[in-house]
């Protein structure tokens, strides 16, 4: 049996297309959640097969899955991982979905205020779990997936990354589909951090949408977002070939594009006028980007990387810069090399 | 019993009662007394490896000999050394023959592939023959009693003691090395399971001390994976072909070679064999830490501790244990790091015929690196598994939060203990980096380190514009510090030392429990004490300090490179 934790609109998509070839076992933290799937079987737009087993109890999932997927918020995943830890043992294996970065900040710190922060403090969530369980067996999906068009049975593609190949090919065994293809990657870092940063570009995105800007505007966003993305992956110590495929590039365009992006909706209705509270308020499911940008944004200040279409991200999310004002901002930023970056 | 208050091992050297007392019941001694069944083994065993090698990369047997032939006679004549048989341009020749032989021939392919085999074998013999040991209880028992003999007498005689006291031997070579760490945890872990010890390598000198202390704390001997590079000292290759040593040649990178080593470590230990090899490959060029470790021998360990937990294995577990030595003074420490300045960048083998090439020369490195003033920290780490999580006693593993694991796990799948050779790499990869961070947490800083740490530190901030190789050939006239603010810095340095050293990060030698003027004074006059030029001196007014090599100081201030103390300078 193959262990799914989380029941949000990824982890469910994740959970159904396991189900087509084995049993699932996906936990939800929530009782009523549980309730309520285990009743119409119906969930975030998935028909969630029999061989589906629902359950509230990470020791049971732990117990009876030796490969797992976690898919959980990078906010919860700590409080969830080391709820889980007790429960498990070097056989199991990890691949997760979390497009994320994990950060204890002390109890005077915020997200917003932040403005500089060690590399020691800033951990991917492979990292995570290797510092918090007896796990070493990790890896991370990770691609342009979004959910709603999955469930709609649309073609797309992932990537399944580890160190370990046994992991790759149990991950690529399990979730290989006639709708989804899997890609192998051994640069676990890198798909990871593809997979965090391009959040960032996404909300840039969405405001320049939201600001009725048109594709010429949204290129030159999405080729100097990849830069630098690729830019501040480097720096964080990746290689950048994992930022040209399918977890990077993939995922990049298919984000600045996408108006089911989460990341998206938040600078679209920024740029729309609303307030990042606001916005926030009313989200089903948390948009990562907002807390990658402060992170980044206090790396980049620490470790002197340029990331100028972050620390413009940065401004509009918690310093009240207008979204218009933000472009003129980039406009008027020297760049000179076109593609300085590989 | 109140006749005899002297247990009989304590006249032997020895400090501790011995783990097992019969030297015929070491497993070394059982293994290698007659070697041949042993080398029997490791020869099937590598030919069936080789063999698994070769269907896994979809290789012929013909191009592995011939890849094999290409790669040796390339060495024997870029890189030949004194120690290398007289035979060997012979053998390689005799192979090419057959190889052109067999090509021209027009054989059925039974016979072709029959005759690539026994070419195979032939250098699979040859190879294994070459790196076994052997383990000759006689010579061990004179070694055991005539080492400490000439070391006691050399250092007496070196701390100018009187006649009386050179031939009663009052300083022992235990009150010379400082054996630290956690001794009584790897005597009962020798018991549990198998231990490996990897020490780091900063002087030729590591493995004499590290092989008298193993003696000394009663423990049985250890194999150890010795370069073959030490091989070249007519003296030492006299002790090593007879104490359980095997040969390690680094320059040869064919797969065939690597196979027969691998195999041999591997078997050595599934004996039961504790095992020791310095992971850092060679000496320390920079006198560094090591940064990077050869993941070879680790490899064949992780290897062996895979097959404990097999149906038919003995269930055993492999414990790791970190060795960091500390010395004032490495004899070999102008040319190391001339070798590395010359050769930065570049894979070099250093052949040092000056070394311990006479009598005379073994001699008197062993003086000049006992002598009165250069005490020495041999510090054992804590214990740990092939994954770096820290033992207890019982030789049970424990995680970051004290909860004990079973380590089995990592090997299986599906419920079974299967082999993927991709895998036990990633393990070891991550068993290499866990290595080096315990040796910086396990090494002893001594004065000399910190006295020479900081004044390159200070010479290079005066000299913001010059590069390290600038710096190294600044004139003698401007390597001048005033004490005053050099003693500020050694404060900061030392605050932070001490910070990390309550954290568990690095150790702090007795020494430096004293004031900061004692500890330079300290430092000084130990940096480096018999090299012709001194790295640090201080003036005669005790108001400046000059440095008369450059390359020296560099070198012993790279000792505590790697611990961010930049920061604070």
């Amino acid at each position: 049996m193959v262990g799914v934790i989380g029941a949000g609109s990824f982890g469910t998509a994740v959970a159904s297309l396991l189900a087509e070839k084995v049993p699932v076992m996906l936990y939800a933290r929530r009782v009523e959640v549980i309730d309520r799937i285990s009743k119409n079987r119906q969930h975030k737009g998935w028909e969630l097969p029999e061989n589906v087993k629902l359950t509230s109890s990470l020791s049971e999932l732990a117990g009876a899955c030796e490969l797992i997927f976690p898919i959980v918020p990078s906010e919860d995943f700590l409080v969830m991982i080391r709820e889980l830890s007790p429960f498990l043992k070097p056989n199991h294996k990890m691949i997760h979905g979390t497009k994320g970065l994990a950060v204890e900040l002390s109890d005077e710190e915020e997200f917003a205020t932040l403005e500089r922060i060690e590399k020691s403090r800033v951990k991917t969530i492979s990292e995570l779990i290797r510092e918090e369980t007896v796990v070493r067996r990790i890896g991370c999906i990770s691609g342009p997936n979004l959910a709603s068009e999955i469930a709609q049975g649309q073609p797309a593609a992932t990537v399944v990354a580890s160190p370990y190949e046994e992991v790759i090919r149990e991950g690529m065994a399990a979730l290989r589909h006639s709708r989804l293809r899997v890609h192998a990657s051994h640069d676990l870092l890198g798909i990871e951090l593809a997979g965090v940063l391009k959040n960032i570009m996404a909300i840039a995105s969405g405001i320049v949408s939201g600001l009725d800007y048109g594709d010429n505007t949204k290129a030159l966003l999405i080729s100097r977002g990849l830069a630098e993305v690729v830019n501040v992956g480097k720096g964080l110590g990746a290689d950048p070939r994992a930022f040209l495929g399918i977890a990077g590039v993939g995922d990049l365009v298919a984000t600045c594009y996408s108006k089911y992006s989460r990341n998206y909706t938040v600078g679209f209705r920024l740029a729309k006028g609303e307030s990042l509270e606001e916005i926030i308020a009313d989200m089903e499911e948390v948009a990562e980007g907002v807390k990658t940008t402060a992170v980044v944004h206090a790396l980049a200040q620490t470790y002197g990387i340029s990331a100028p279409i972050t620390a413009v991200v940065h401004r509009i999310l918690f310093k009240n810069l207008e979204t218009s004002r933000g472009v003129n901002l980039l406009m008027e930023y020297p760049f000179t090399e076109d593609v300085e970056f590989i | 019993m109140a006749q005899n208050p002297q247990p009989d091992y304590k006249n032997e050297g020895i400090l501790l009662p011995p783990v097992i007392p019969q030297i015929k019941d070491w497993p070394i001694a059982k293994l290698l007394k007659d070697n041949r069944p042993f080398v029997e083994e490791v020869k099937r065993d590598s030919l069936h490896e080789l063999h698994l090698l070769m269907q896994r990369e979809d290789q012929q047997i013909h191009d592995l000999v011939e890849q094999t032939l290409y790669k040796e006679r390339l060495r024997i004549s870029e890189d030949p050394w004194r120690v290398d048989p007289k035979d060997e341009g012979k053998f390689w020749r005799e192979v090419r023959q057959e190889l052109v032989r067999l090509e021209q021939l027009q054989i059925d392919p039974t016979s072709f592939q029959q005759r690539n085999e026994e070419l195979m074998d032939r250098i699979v013999s040859r190879f294994t023959e070459e790196i076994a040991g052997r383990f000759k209880p006689n010579t061990y028992h004179f070694a055991k009693r005539f080492l400490p003999f000439v070391f006691s007498t050399l250092l007496n005689a070196s701390a100018g003691k009187t006649i009386k006291s050179v031939i009663y031997h009052r300083i022992g070579l235990q009150e010379k090395v400082h054996m630290r760490g956690e001794i009584e945890r790897m005597r009962e872990l020798t018991k549990k399971g198998i231990v490996i010890l990897v020490p780091t390598h900063i002087s030729n000198v590591d493995s004499i001390i590290v092989g008298w202390g193993l003696h000394a704390l009663g423990l049985p001997a250890f194999t150890y994976g010795a370069g073959l590079n030490l091989y070249n000292s007519p003296i030492l290759a006299y002790f090593m072909n007879r104490i359980g040593t095997y040969k390690v040649d680094r320059r040869k990178k064919n797969p065939i070679y690597m196979t027969c080593l691998n195999s041999y470590a591997r078997l050595a230990i599934s004996h039961g064999c504790h095992s020791l090899f310095f992971p850092g490959g060679t000496r320390s060029r920079t006198g560094e830490i090591e940064k990077k470790l050869k993941l070879g021998l680790l490899g064949s360990a992780m290897e062996a501790q895979r097959r404990e937990f097999l149906d038919d294995g003995n269930q055993r577990k492999l414990f790791v244990i970190p060795v960091v030595m500390s010395y004032h003074f490495v004899l070999e420490a102008a040319s190391l790091i001339r070798q590395h300045l010359k050769y930065t960048g570049k894979e070099h083998y250093y052949l040092h015929d000056d070394e311990f090439g006479s009598y005379s020369k073994f001699l008197s490195f062993v003086w000049k690196s006992f002598g009165t003033k250069s005490d020495i920290t041999l510090s054992f780490g804590k214990p740990m598994d092939m994954f770096g999580n820290f033992v207890d006693e019982e030789g049970v593993s424990y995680d970051l939060h004290g909860r004990p694991l079973d380590i089995k796990g990592y090997f299986m799948s599906q419920g079974k203990v299967t082999r993927d050779d991709q895998r036990d790499a990633a393990y070891t990869r991550q068993l290499g980096e866990r290595i080096i961070e315990r040796y910086h947490a396990e090494n002893h800083v001594f004065s000399s380190h910190l006295v020479a740490y900081v004044a390159f530190k200070l010479l290079a901030r005066k000299n913001p514009s010059l590069d390290l190789y600038g710096l190294l050939r600044l004139p003698e006239e401007e390597r001048i510090l005033e004490l005053k603010p050099y003693l500020e810095t050694v404060d900061r340095v030392l605050a932070r030392l001490r910070e990390m050293a309550d954290n568990g990060k690095v150790f702090l030698s007795q020494h430096l429990n004293t004031n900061t003027m004692a500890i330079v004074e300290h430092g000084i006059s130990n940096l480096g004490v018999y090299h012709d030029k001194r790295p640090l001196s201080l003036s005669k007014d005790n108001s400046t300090l000059l440095s008369q090599s450059m390359n020296l100081l560099y070198y012993y201030h790279n000792r505590l490179v790697g611990y961010q103390l930049e920061h604070v300078i």
